[in-house]
């Protein structure tokens, strides 16, 4: 019953990201639907994609991290830094990481120590990283020597197309089964949507409520470290006014996901799908040439109907249980 | 102005309602006339909540038909009912705590003057329907929040006169009263029975229920049961009605033999209450704490468990002492079941299974890992041992009955095999066959059983329901205004006793 349940919840969003493919595919040009542009979408979709894992455990927490954005700008800065002087990638890559997972971990610890609600203490945070990023980079972009990091998102150059799609993206999907499968086969998955559900009864049940929740912030920081490298690939310098507002996309893509701010649900391929959806209207819409402010106008109706339907099944299914 | 022969307020005929395959109303009748107090009985599930939403315009009945003052009835929606005069109080008080008890009372008809809201008109007539209850004296300008709880529901009634109900639906509406509050409640129904309401009191008190009510009716499977004038029924046979069979032994009691110390409490304190308390609980029997609503019973189980903070004295759980987390107190063997089963005995959103698992001490690998099949069937094997009635294990928890509830909240403490079992009013809320199977689970688990190698328990049980805390308990404490008197062997006690001892009048000879 629940497994089924949770595959409708995803079947939703699903069948709203096949219907608008579909549109842009009849109404759009022909490119719309080349493998190239496939590709294309992907790519888009993994920065997004990856910090919205996290964000998926925060929101089944019952939590909300608004500073998304502003750790992807910091990490962006750092690993330029890092590389500036002269460290090799992959250090420079685990140390923007390790960067994101300790403004994650300074989240959760002012959410369980200041008993302060996460909305204003991220939104705090979201103020001190950016400005941290600002500050740190004198204000400016932080060139960096071209290393294999930029590699992770770019399109595939020729012949190496049995990747299908460039390595970042790979990572992203990896990730995404990982969390998929800490919420469904661990303790932790458990305990997060037990809190999320009902944080009174968690902590009845000897849940750590605080420790969970400064880990599930933590693991939302170092998502967003992933997504800040996947951010730096695309850009291949560290600027520290990047991202700035795609902590709402994030949301968003949980969100239209079936995700639920009261907490207690949501799931990863939920999550993918309502990123995916968002790429999708932005890619269609701009290769029909539409402006800039109607993808921005497609995109919020198509939140507010994602949300809108879940509701009404929950509803329905609430009453016909009754 | 009640007639010798008066015609019903209001009549419900036949009334048929189905969810799916479940039938949950099959052709029921009710009719209450002005000046009446209709008693509506049946355990949990019986469809007394479906047939007052039929009533109240929340559900549209399959068949059957309804009339108001003889007129034809067919809310389509609340808002209709509810301007016809329908008006429910539930469990659950629907007032806004942050808004004065004026604004509360007037909220969405507040009169209008020059485009503004008319402040002196809203404190009149707000202080009017206050009045009507005998309420004149509470400051209209309170915040609701600030009230305590017997007055919020004289505030919420007080509000259903200002819309100008006819009919009035109690539902549980003492459950969290004490007796003085209960006393007054009664006084306001009377006052209301004298103006010509129509009053359905929906409640599992037949004690009460015997006092107040001039007619009942009982309901069981969607069908009625039985009907008639309070006065000529029995409270034996309103209960025969109630489970359709007969009720033998409500309180089974098996040799009991007190084994060690599993509690050693001395001199707990916690702000604001408990404020001393002192009691031993042994392995092996089932002492009760006995006292009025908010005397610190259940602060005291939660100091206890850890979650609120101990202020003084000691607390020793077996041999481990000092302060406890309660993953600690799990951990030493111990368990919790709250009073409050909507906001922190359960979690209502998740299923059977993940509330019984939801500790997963012992449920996953060492790394972690959990597998949702041995969830499941861990879940399956206490759905059979309590024999919850549910569709699965994967049943969302708040689509049970109360009674089924508690048992899973019960079933999380059993599966993880705790010695000590804090319970704070198991029985609140639930049916009379429940409330039997929950006192047989309590008596096997304090005899233990020796012949399958299963120790006794040592049982806390916290209750307000004096017969069952005397039928159950082996030793009874009082506690009055946070301190904790000694504990006696039950059948020292009576509930004559009890009372005086909670109410603070002297302890008994």
């Amino acid at each position: 019953m629940k497994r089924s349940s949770s595959l409708a919840q995803t079947l939703g969003p699903l069948i709203g990201l096949i219907l608008i493919f579909a549109l842009f595919a009849v109404a759009g040009p022909a490119s719309f639907s080349s493998l190239n542009n496939l590709e294309t979408i992907a790519r888009q979709t993994a920065i997004v994609g990856t910090a919205a894992l996290g964000m998926t455990l925060i929101i089944i927490a019952g939590g909300i991290d608004l500073s998304v954005g502003s750790m992807i700008a910091l990490v962006t800065v750092i690993t330029a830094a890092l590389l500036q002087a002269g460290l090799p990638p992959i250090v420079a890559a685990l140390g923007g990481i390790a960067t994101g997972l300790l403004c994650g971990f300074l989240n959760g610890y002012l959410v369980t120590r200041l008993k302060v609600v996460p909305f204003i203490v991220t939104l705090g945070t979201l103020l001190v990283v950016r400005g941290a990023a600002k500050g740190f980079a004198h204000e400016q972009k932080i060139d960096a020597p071209l290393t294999w990091l930029k590699e992770l998102l770019a399109a595939l150059p020729q012949g190496e197309g049995w990747r299908i799609v460039p390595w970042g993206v790979w990572l992203a999907i990896a990730l995404a089964f990982l969390v998929a499968g800490v919420l469904l086969y661990t303790r932790l998955g458990r305990h997060i949507i037990a809190i999320g559900s009902n944080e009174q009864t968690a902590r009845l049940c000897g849940v750590p409520v605080d420790r969970v929740k400064v880990i599930v912030y933590s693991l939302g920081g170092a998502f967003a470290g992933v997504a800040g490298i996947l951010q730096f690939s695309r850009l291949t310098v560290g600027d520290p006014t990047v991202a700035s507002g795609v902590e709402l996309d994030v949301i968003a893509a949980v969100v239209i996901g079936g995700g639920s701010l009261n907490g207690g649900e949501g799931s990863i391929a939920g999550t993918i799908v309502g990123a995916l959806i968002m790429t999708v209207i932005r890619s269609g819409c701009a290769q029909m040439g539409l402006p800039n402010w109607v993808q921005e106008m497609v995109t919020g109706v198509i939140i507010v109907i994602a949300v809108a339907l879940d509701r009404w099944r929950q509803r329905r299914k609430a009453s016909g249980a009754a | 102005m009640t007639q010798a022969t008066p015609a019903p307020r209001f009549a419900m005929r036949g009334i048929r309602k189905s969810f799916g395959a479940t039938a949950a109303l099959q052709g029921v009748d009710l009719a209450v006339a002005p000046g009446e107090v209709h008693a509506l009985i049946g355990e949990n599930g019986a469809g007394k909540s479906t047939l007052m939403k039929v009533l109240a315009g929340a559900i549209r009945p399959d068949a059957g038909e309804m009339l108001l003052d003889g007129q034809p009835f067919a809310p389509a929606t609340t808002q209709a009912a509810r301007e016809a005069g329908v008006a429910m109080i539930y469990q659950e008080l629907s007032l806004a705590p942050h808004l004065p008890v004026e604004d509360n009372i007037m909220l969405g008809m507040e009169p209008i003057r020059f485009g503004l809201r008319d402040r002196t008109a809203i404190r009149d007539r707000a202080h009017e329907a206050l009045a009507m209850l005998g309420y004149g004296s509470l400051e209209p300008r309170t915040r609701v929040g600030d009230l305590p709880i017997a007055t919020r529901q004289v505030v919420e009634i007080a509000r259903a006169l200002a819309v100008g109900c006819k009919i009035l639906v109690l539902d549980e509406p003492t459950s969290s009263l004490t007796l003085a509050d209960i006393d007054h409640l009664f006084g306001v129904l009377d006052t209301l029975r004298s103006k010509g309401h129509a009053i359905v009191y929906i409640s599992h008190f037949l004690e009460e229920v015997k006092r107040i009510a001039d007619k009942f009716t009982v309901l069981r499977d969607g069908q009625t049961a039985g009907s008639g004038a309070i006065a000529e029924h029995s409270i034996e046979e309103i209960v025969n009605l109630m489970i359709g069979r007969k009720l033998e032994q409500l309180y089974p009691r098996s040799t009991r033999t007190p084994g060690e110390v599993m509690i050693h409490a001395v001199g707990i304190g916690a702000a604001p209450k408990p404020v001393n308390a002192t009691f031993d609980l042994r392995r092996g029997e089932v002492l009760g704490l006995a006292g009025l609503v908010g005397a610190g019973r259940t602060e005291l189980l939660r100091t206890l468990f850890g979650l609120d903070p101990v202020a003084s004295g000691e607390i020793t759980v077996r041999v481990h002492s000092g302060w406890a987390t309660p993953r600690d107190r799990w951990q030493q063997g111990a368990g919790m079941v709250s009073e409050d089963r909507a906001t922190e005995g359960l979690a209502g959103s998740l299923s059977i299974a993940s509330n019984i698992t939801m500790n997963l001490s012992h449920d996953a690998s060492p790394l972690g890992i959990v597998h949702p099949r041995h969830i499941e069937t861990v879940a399956r094997e206490w759905i059979d041992r309590l024999g919850i009635r549910t569709r699965g294990p994967d049943q969302e928890v708040r689509t049970l009955s109360g009674g089924n509830q508690q048992k899973v909240a019960i079933a999380r403490l059993l599966h993880e095999k705790v010695d000590i079992l804090l319970l704070d009013e198991p029985t609140r809320g639930i049916d009379v066959a429940s409330k039997s199977q929950i006192y047989e689970l309590i008596d096997r688990l304090a005899a233990g059983d020796p012949e399958h190698d299963i120790q006794p328990r040592a049982i806390l049980l916290v209750s307000s329901y004096l017969p069952e805390l005397l039928g159950v308990c082996d030793r009874i404490a009082v506690m009055h205004r946070g301190t904790l008197g000694p504990a006696r062997p039950a059948s020292a006690w009576t509930e004559h006793t009890l009372l005086l001892a909670a109410t603070g009048q002297g302890t008994p000879a």
